[in-house]
């Protein structure tokens, strides 16, 4: 097997996370995106564990999972809340932030 | 080039996983059904676990079916009960602009795809001859990353209590 | 050194002390578990946990006695050689540890250390933890977290025991903070009273500024400690006695020494209340009695006090207390006696009268732990623990039973010695024991702390001590008055207050769930409403018992009477002589310390060239510093006790005219006279030290953040962001004007066009649409990124 096959493929991943995070409205459709990215992450960082022959990217990879469970956890909280006050989770809505 | 070396299976698997995975997850970012993106989300996730065993990674692989597949899709499919009782297709799951996503990630796939074909070429890994044992595995986050361990055990407290705060009804 | 070993005993009770702090601390969890269902509502196990501790504590402490006789036996025939000018050889700590963690090369242990100190601190808080429970029995008695009160406050008496055992800085830090948290839950046990809630706060956020600097100094010294004990001890560098050897061992880094030092201290003078941290103390006052007086005798506060003394080598060696006549803690320490006395002058509520004492006195322990009087620093733990416990309980009976839960002296109390003989008589013995009458518990102990730190060289702070003793006994004089004598008023009259008017039913307790929040000890009520009367028995026996002792308690060091009284000294102060290391590292159980003396130490007389000043030599170790003992003498003790004897006649004089005769010169001379009225706001205020605190430093560090982080939001982001199109627009008004107007127009008017277009482009951006944020972090992402791999092809 070759090094690169594993990176492309974390890299297209990554890219189609991307994408979701961009182009959805629903909040928990981005959250699902940005899982996406986080596994991307972590196929490059168990490719490149097999490759250097260290154990430390497995170690790194769990924390990254146990991150994005905290993550969504915290995220869906934070969505639950926002469909709590104004019945609507469409990200499009939520621009207090305009300048 | 032998064909001891080229281990025909794991290619073979391989590349069946991932494109697998990569359907999936341009399923999980078009389909106009929150519920069928989140299964389309398991499948993803679970070839990823699958890949995770090819590169000799079983404890992380377990972790990942545990903790993305069972625990993390529960909440997302509770997340999505709890914030839309709608469970069928919908017309705008798409913002506004999503075409402004569409060059954006095509970019990055091209920065990325040129900078490591050019850095890693045909480079092969070296053979997947033994797992990981679990626990070389635990000495190594007792032992060394005992420190981000903490840290992360704090933040998961952190993420506990914060949850329950944000969603409390009072 | 075969002879030796055998006669070092070891019984079962000193190799088993580390079972005393486990004991109540199942004891909480069966109360936490199944405390409701049982008869008395969990307080029977409460009560039980700390007498088994007790038990084992002075079995304990009976076994290190006769260790510490054989030894003497030993030397009196001659199979051991004592060190000339002692005629005790060198008794070691009975240490046993056992790693229970074990992680990158560190390792943590759990165990004992039982030495004379720890044995003093065990005996004292197990007995104090006893009466008070059984004061509690009584006192809270109906209270809707009747249970959580006992486990709260039983597993408070199992972190100060696991405190005290600590073999090492781990275990000695998890004690102290079991002891804070249980303080925090026990000051806000009616924490639906909002004072309450924050008392509680308050006292955990101050001690907790000062626990930065526990976990500071810890660190600091572990890492200048740890690679010479593993040389020398095999111990990491956590290890009490390791580290105690590592400061005496003169190869210490005097820098490391000096701020790990510093920075214990500022741990203590949270814990400990010492100024300028002292004023979460008075505060905690918010609590049920019982845990007043459990906190302020015994535990908690003399936790910091007690690290002091535990890791003294240390705190010698870096605050130079034997060359110097000032430093850091003995300075605190003063300071912190004064101004808690004169504080406690202005206090119309008996607990915090009694609060601002137990500061004062704290402050005594921490000067003469500062000055080099270790041994009566420690002994004034021991007596100050129970009459000060005796006070706080006596306080307690006398709003329990005679001013219908109020602690106001001067509205709710006066005249109930006649109601109340037991508990006045109670209260006046402790109050004579406090200011140090002889021969009382207080004396024996404050006199001698007055008398060392003079005798060390340390004469500016006598002088403060003597005022202390003198202010000691006028504001004790003056609360007794109030309390007990005079005239009655308010509760102690008879007076009902109109909302408990109603609870006349004795069966009412249910009903008072659903009061307001201090009224949970309305309960009460029953027995209160007829008006003051002496205490159930359940409340006057812990006081008995406390009151004699405070009586005694003094002879157990009278140095007085000659040197076969000093028992503390013989048993409790360790010896300052050059030990064996092999001797020093004996682990496991039945492997005591063999008293190998190495080297002699100099005459009594000569004491300045003892163990601190000469570096041990190879393969020995020191473990304490030598300390000289002042020589008592009568006319020292007169003129303390004299000045003791001035202050209880003045105060009470002024008493009897100011509060009973009303005389005109004096009522009312603090509004009439501008320095008096101006003293008297300054301690009314508390030296506006909680305005500092809360006005000042809170203000002045949360305000300017978040103004700056408004003003920066407003005025530099948003600025930008209108600037862009603001110098936009101009620019396209400045273009369109001067180029397009005077310029031939069809050529340009393009470049009108195209600057306007740029201040209207840099606004759509601010959308406030996260996708089209993010869209943007990305693509610039992805085009720097591809910037940076065409530059480096």
């Amino acid at each position: 097997m070759l090094t690169v096959q594993f990176l492309l493929l974390g890299a297209v991943l990554f890219c189609i996370g991307v994408y979701g995070v961009l182009a959805r409205k629903n909040a928990v459709m981005v959250l699902m995106s940005i899982e996406l990215i986080l596994n991307s992450v972590n196929l490059n960082l168990l490719a490149f564990s097999q490759r250097l022959d260290s154990i430390d990217g497995n170690t790194f990879a769990l924390y990254v999972i146990a991150i994005a469970a905290a993550e969504v956890g915290v995220g869906l909280a934070m969505v639950l809340l926002i469909y709590r006050n104004r019945r609507s989770i469409s990200l499009d809505e939520l621009s207090d932030m305009k300048g | 080039m032998l064909a001891a070396d080229l281990l025909v299976a794991q290619n073979i698997g391989f590349g069946v996983i991932a494109l697998l995975m990569i359907v999936g997850a341009l399923r999980v970012v078009t389909v106009n059904n929150v519920v069928h993106a989140a299964l389309w989300l398991v499948v993803v996730l679970s070839g990823a676990a699958a890949q995770y065993l090819l590169l000799s990674a079983e404890f992380v692989a377990i972790t990942q079916v545990l903790v993305y597949v069972g625990a993390v899709m529960v909440l997302f499919l509770f997340g999505t009960m709890l914030t839309r009782a709608k469970i069928g297709a919908e017309a705008d799951l798409n913002n506004k602009n999503w075409a402004i996503g569409v060059p954006v990630a095509l970019l990055m796939l091209g920065v990325m795809t040129w900078v490591l074909i050019d850095g890693f070429g045909d480079e092969k890994l070296p053979n997947p001859d033994q797992q990981v044992p679990v626990q070389a595995l635990s000495d190594d986050i007792f032992g060394p990353y005992l420190l981000p361990f903490w840290a992360l055990s704090f933040v998961l407290l952190v993420a506990v209590i914060g949850a329950i705060v944000l969603a409390r009804k009072d | 050194m075969l002879a030796s070993e055998s006669a070092l005993s070891v019984g079962w009770f000193l190799d088993h002390a580390w079972v005393i702090p486990i004991i109540p601390a199942v004891g909480f969890a069966l109360i936490i578990l199944f405390g409701r269902r049982l008869p008395m509502k969990g307080s029977e196990i409460g009560v039980l946990s700390m007498v088994s501790s007790l038990v084992l504590a002075l079995g304990a402490a009976y076994q290190w006695i006769q260790r510490v006789d054989g030894a003497s036996g030993e030397v009196a025939h001659g199979l051991v050689k004592a060190a000339e000018g002692h005629s005790a050889p060198y008794v070691g700590p009975v240490i046993h540890e056992w790693t229970w963690w074990q992680s990158g090369g560190f390792e943590f242990g759990i165990g004992q250390h039982i030495d004379g100190l720890a044995l003093t601190l065990l005996v004292v808080v197990a007995f104090i933890s006893t009466l008070v429970q059984i004061y509690s029995l009584e006192y809270l008695r109906g209270d809707r977290r009747y249970t959580h009160f006992f486990a709260a406050l039983t597993l408070f008496s199992a972190g100060m025991l696991c405190m005290v055992l600590a073999p090492n800085m781990v275990q000695l830090i998890l004690g102290w903070e079991i002891m804070g948290l249980c303080s925090f839950m026990l000051i806000g046990h009616w924490w639906e009273d909002q004072a309450n809630a924050r008392a509680a706060l308050k006292a955990f956020f101050t001690v907790r500024v000062g626990d930065m600097g526990l976990l500071v100094g810890t660190g600091a010294l572990f890492f200048g400690a740890n690679q010479w004990t593993q040389e020398h001890l095999g111990v990491s560098g956590f290890n009490i006695s390791g580290l105690s050897a590592w400061a005496m061992s003169g190869e210490a880094s005097k820098s490391v020494l000096t701020w790990g030092a510093v920075a214990l201290f500022i741990a203590c003078i949270g814990k400990s209340g010492q100024f300028p941290l002292h004023t979460w103390l008075p505060d905690a006052m918010a609590g049920p009695t019982p845990v007043s007086s459990l906190l302020h005798s015994s535990t908690m506060v003399v936790a910091g006090v007690f690290l002091v003394a535990r890791l003294y080598p240390v705190f010698w060696e870096g605050m130079k207390i034997g060359d110097t006549n000032i430093n850091f803690i003995v300075l605190i320490g003063g300071v912190t006696i004064v101004i808690a006395a004169l504080l406690a002058f202005v206090q119309h509520d008996i607990k915090k009268v009694l609060a601002y004492s137990t500061v004062s006195q704290l402050g005594y322990m921490m000067m003469g732990l500062g000055a080099g009087a270790w041994l009566p620093a420690v002994f004034h733990i021991f007596t100050h623990a129970f009459f000060k416990a005796c006070l706080f309980l006596a306080a307690g009976s006398v709003s329990h039973s005679g001013s219908h839960h109020s602690f106001d002296m001067k509205k709710d109390m006066g005249g109930l010695a006649k109601k109340m003989p037991i508990t006045a008589t109670t209260w006046i013995i402790s109050t004579l024991a406090l200011a140090g009458v002889f021969p009382l518990a207080g004396f024996f102990s404050k006199d001698e702390i007055i008398d060392n730190v003079g005798h060390n060289g340390y004469q500016a702070f006598m002088i403060v001590g003597l005022s202390g003793a003198f202010l000691t006994a006028a504001y004790m004089t003056r609360a007794t008055y109030l309390t007990f004598f005079g005239e009655a008023r308010g509760a102690a009259a008879g007076e009902h207050h109109d909302e408990h008017a109603a609870h006349d039913d004795h069966d009412a307790h249910a009903d008072h769930d659903a009061h307001a929040a201090h009224d949970a000890h309305a309960a009460h009520d029953a027995h209160a409403s007829h008006g003051p009367h002496e205490s159930p028995k359940l409340i006057t026996v812990p006081l008995m018992i406390l009151a004699s002792l405070a009586l005694v308690a003094g002879l157990a060091n009278a140095t007085p009477f000659g040197s076969n009284w000093e028992r503390f000294k013989k048993y409790v102060e360790p010896s300052s002589e050059y030990v064996a290391v092999e001797a020093a590292v004996a682990h496991g159980p039945g492997e005591a310390l063999s008293p190998v003396v190495v080297t002699a130490e100099e005459a009594e007389g000569e004491a300045k060239s003892g163990c601190s000043y000469e570096a041990p030599g190879a393969g020995e170790a020191c473990y304490f510093p030598a300390v000289s003992h002042a020589e008592f003498k009568w006319s020292k003790a007169a003129l303390s006790l004299l000045i003791v004897a001035a202050g209880l006649v003045s105060s009470w004089l002024f008493c009897v005219q100011y509060y009973t005769r009303r005389n005109r010169r004096l009522v009312g001379l603090t509004s009439r006279n501008v320095v008096l009225r101006g003293g008297y706001t300054f301690l009314w205020n508390k030296y506006y030290l909680d305005a500092l605190y809360e006005k000042v430093i809170v203000r002045a560090v949360a305000h300017p953040i978040a103004a700056a982080a408004y003003w920066f939001n407003q005025n530099v982001l948003d600025g930008i962001v209108n600037g862009a199109a603001k110098i936009s627009r101009r620019t396209a008004g400045w273009v369109y004007r001067n180029i397009d107007q005077r310029v031939v127009d069809g050529a340009v008017n393009g470049s009108g066009a195209a600057a306007r277009g740029t201040g209207g482009a840099l606004r759509p951006v601010q959308s406030g649409k996260v996708n089209q944020y993010g869209a943007l972090l990305f693509a610039a992402a992805a085009i720097g990124a591809l910037v940076l791999v065409i530059i480096n092809t």
